[in-house]
């Protein structure tokens, strides 16, 4: 059976910062390293249903394989994400974005930083759906991902929602333009002074 | 040097906050030390052997003598009262506890300084050559760009779980004082045509245990496009490079399977994006950076100094210390200044806090209050006034700064090793200091002329044995600390910017063999060398032959180590 991640509560960061409910269920496939022909297909996983999971993110490969299995989902009064996985293209899911309710990148391991990239070509080719952080997501991370056009958080499991809200404020001003300000420092302030200009954006 | 505004404070104040509340959250258990691991490390804490090991970064080498004073007062109130100054310019303290770090940062905030991105798979501390800004053969000074990069790259939010460290070098001068071939990215500044300045941008080079030289991937970048071009490289590199194995995760390696030109093509292709986007350099952001880098307020002197040229007549001792430690300048009258710390009696690179304050003290009396740090672990004076010299000769002896053997085969690059690095294979201080025993009479070292002699304890090279004309590796054999060596490598600018890594003369060695082995390898060239021949020209014209016979003639085969030396497995 493959795995169905719900998270109770997610973290969202527009318009601002909260806790909210979610009522997304995220498929995984099982993948068994040991014994791989026991591991499941994107072709043959059984998708739960719709009473089950109205609201189901699948991962790329199952999206593909199964595209009008899970399109009739939606006249079915489902809701339908896709997770990208580390190395998949953002570019694969451009022609879909009219289908989706949200992007999931997920972050197996938070060291792997691929998703801030996916994050940020997925908002170049025009995405303005969620963009939803999955796996092994940390408030330390939090800030960065949001620059990158991440704006919501399936927190790792066991880790403290409140405590985590507090990431967003660990930096009043950045250097670098990113998804969330294109503008480097040096075009949004005038620099040089003792003091703060007022009207920095993030 | 460059000042923090307003904002630079901010971030950094907000950074120390953040970090703080890290280790608070690691002490109490909400970070498991896995998830602590990559935090502290882009912090600049590492886990050694001893104690924990603390990366403090000094930004393309540049400190204020204030900020020496500063790293002097951590380095006693939290360290054993001595730091040690890295190949990438950066001050490592060795026994500070976790749980003082938040309030080293603290104190390090209030003069500018920081620890971030010292480590950690994100852009590391951007370096350049510390004869920027008064070298004579300077194109353009280097530092406004490294500045540039600095902000750029500082918590650049897409780029900080890169496959694995990422490094930069920028280097203004004909000479390549930065070893950008060595770099993941390297960026040369040159001129064209029309006199507008510009960067070659060479990727993927990198010393370790896979050395590879850079590739150029653009022979002329305008330096209104720095930042989108290195963003662009960058997105590529997180987005192919590997991270199934983390000795295959450098960028080097991505170039390499790619190929030069189909990695050039990708970053093009990428650019394309960003070209003349929001991130173009304007002249004005330039020229804000540019101002702090402007020239001190120099005095109008004689390029000679007669008592300076007395002094050197009659003081065989200080006509040495001016032949390696004193270097041209572009201003008449003024010198660079390379405070030695190699010391024979201190492991290279070494400073305790006594000597950090007197260098700080020299900085304010005759060098503007500023100084560099090289890559070959010293300290530069930049400024200084040719008939000031004496006076900095005399207060640099009386601390032990003034070993006068600048480019010798002495002032040798090393890295902690064994003693301190828990990735080490081998010690190297020791070797270190068994070498510069063995070279301790001056006239012969000043015979055998420029010669560099670079040390690792291991493969990770982070003592540069790779470039070293001669190196020396640490290398694990069953358990026992053996030695590899190499003859060849140079960075130095003699011959432009052009670098090479070193070949392997044969079997490695014991410890207690090498400075034989070093000795036998100078004699070999004593004899052999035409006028006026450095140590790399005669390799370069004889070749390994000569050398190789030298070492292994009358070695008993049992003291050979005759397996190729192994390459240790470590993290
Ligand atoms: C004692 C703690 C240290 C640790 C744990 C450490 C760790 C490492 C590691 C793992 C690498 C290999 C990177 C690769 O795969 O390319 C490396 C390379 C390097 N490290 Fe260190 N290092 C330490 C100290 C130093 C010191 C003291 C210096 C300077 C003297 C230094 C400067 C460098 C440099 C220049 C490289 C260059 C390799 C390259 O360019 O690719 N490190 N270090
Ligand atoms: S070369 Fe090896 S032994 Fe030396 S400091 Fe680097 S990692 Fe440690």
């Amino acid at each position: 059976m493959p795995d169905l991640i719900r998270r109770p509560q997610i973290i969202r960061s527009t318009p601002a910062p909260a806790i909210v409910a979610d009522d997304f269920a995220r498929l995984v496939l099982t993948v068994s390293t040991d014994a791989p022909e026991s591991s499941e297909s994107a072709a043959t996983v059984t998708l739960p249903s719709v009473a089950d999971a109205p609201n189901l993110i699948v991962p790329l490969a199952v999206w593909q394989a199964r595209r009008d299995e899970l399109l009739a989902r939606l006249t079915q009064g489902g809701k339908l994400g896709v997770s990208l996985a580390p190395g998949e293209e953002a570019e694969q899911l451009a022609g879909d974005f009219a289908h989706l309710a949200l992007i999931a990148v997920e972050f197996p391991k938070f060291v792997d930083g691929r998703g801030y990239t996916s994050a940020t070509l997925l908002r170049r080719l025009g995405w303005t759906g969620e963009i939803r952080a999955v796996g092994d997501v940390l408030r330390d991370q939090f800030f960065l991902m949001r620059r990158c056009g991440i704006d919501a958080f399936a927190l790792k499991e066991g880790k403290d929602l409140n405590d985590a809200l507090k990431a967003f404020d660990d930096f009043s001003f950045t250097y670098a333009g990113a998804v969330d300000d294109p503008r480097p420092l040096f075009r949004r302030v005038q620099r040089g002074g003792a003091s703060l200009d007022a009207g920095q954006s993030s | 040097m460059y000042r923090y505004d307003a904002y630079d404070h901010a971030i950094l104040r907000q950074r120390v906050a953040q970090y703080r509340d890290q280790v608070r959250r690691w002490k109490t258990g909400e970070l498991s030390d896995d998830e602590f691991r990559p935090l502290r490390l882009q912090n600049g804490l590492y886990i050694q052997r001893h104690a924990p090991m603390f990366r403090i970064a000094v930004p393309y080498g540049l400190l204020s003598s204030t900020q020496l004073r500063k790293l002097a007062e951590v380095a006693r109130d939290y360290d054993r009262g001595y730091g040690h100054f890295t190949t990438r310019h950066n001050l490592q303290l060795n026994w500070p506890k976790v749980e003082d770090t938040p309030d080293i940062l603290e104190k390090l905030a209030d003069v500018e300084m920081h620890a971030i991105q010292t480590s950690g798979n994100c852009v590391r501390n951007v370096t350049t050559s510390h004869f920027a800004g008064i070298d004579p053969d300077e194109i353009a000074d280097p530092r406004p760009f490294a500045e540039l990069l600095r902000e750029w790259s500082t918590f650049q939010p897409e780029f900080a779980f890169l496959p694995r460290k990422f490094k930069i070098a920028v280097s203004g001068s004909t000479r390549d004082r930065a070893v950008t071939l060595a770099h993941d990215i390297g960026l040369n500044i040159k001129k064209n045509a029309a006199g507008e300045i510009g960067f070659e941008v060479l990727v993927g080079g990198g010393l370790g245990r896979t050395p590879i030289l850079a590739k150029v991937i653009e022979e002329f970048l305008p330096w209104q496009h720095l930042l989108t071009f290195v963003e662009a490289i960058l997105r590529v590199y997180n987005s192919y490079g590997r991270r199934d194995n983390p000795y295959k995760a450098r960028i080097k390696i991505l170039v390499h399977a790619l190929g030069a030109e189909q990695f050039r093509k990708e970053v093009l292709e990428e650019w394309a994006n960003l070209k003349d986007g929001p991130s173009t350099v304007g002249t004005e952001e330039l020229e804000r950076i540019a101002r702090h880098f402007t020239a001190p307020d120099y005095a109008a002197l004689p390029a000679r100094d007669e008592r300076v040229d007395a002094l050197k007549a009659s003081n065989p001792a200080f006509a040495r210390w001016v032949a390696r430690n004193v270097h041209p300048h572009k201003q008449p009258g003024y010198a660079a200044v390379t405070i030695s710390l190699k010391d024979p009696r201190q492991p290279p690179g070494d400073c305790t806090s006594e000597q950090m304050e007197a260098v700080a003290d020299l900085a304010d009396q005759f060098s503007f209050g500023e100084l560099r740090v090289s890559h070959e672990q010293n300290l530069v004076l930049p400024d200084v006034p040719v008939s000031a010299l004496p006076d900095v000769w005399e207060a640099a002896k009386a601390k032990g700064l003034s070993t006068p053997t600048v480019g010798l085969l002495t002032d040798l690059i090393c890295c902690p090793g064994g003693d301190y690095c828990s990735l080490a294979n081998a010690k190297s201080i020791p070797i270190a200091a068994a070498i510069q025993e063995r070279f301790a009479d001056l006239d012969y070292l000043f015979d055998i002329g420029d010669l560099d002699l670079n040390i690792s304890g291991c493969m990770n090279a982070c003592g540069h044995h790779h470039v070293g004309h001669i190196g020396i590796l640490g290398v694990d054999k069953n358990g026992e600390e053996w030695y590899q060596v190499t003859l060849g490598g140079h960075t130095d600018g003699v011959k432009g910017r052009e670098t090479a890594l070193g070949k392997v003369i044969g079997p490695s060695f014991s410890a207690a063999e090498v400075p034989e082995v070093v000795e036998t390898l100078v004699r070999t060239y004593v004899a052999q060398r035409h006028d006026d021949e450095r140590f790399l020209d005669t390799f370069e014209r004889l070749g390994l032959a000569p050398f190789k016979e030298a070492v292994y003639a009358g070695r008993r085969p049992a003291a050979l180590n005759t397996s190729a030396a192994r390459e240790s497995t470590h993290a």
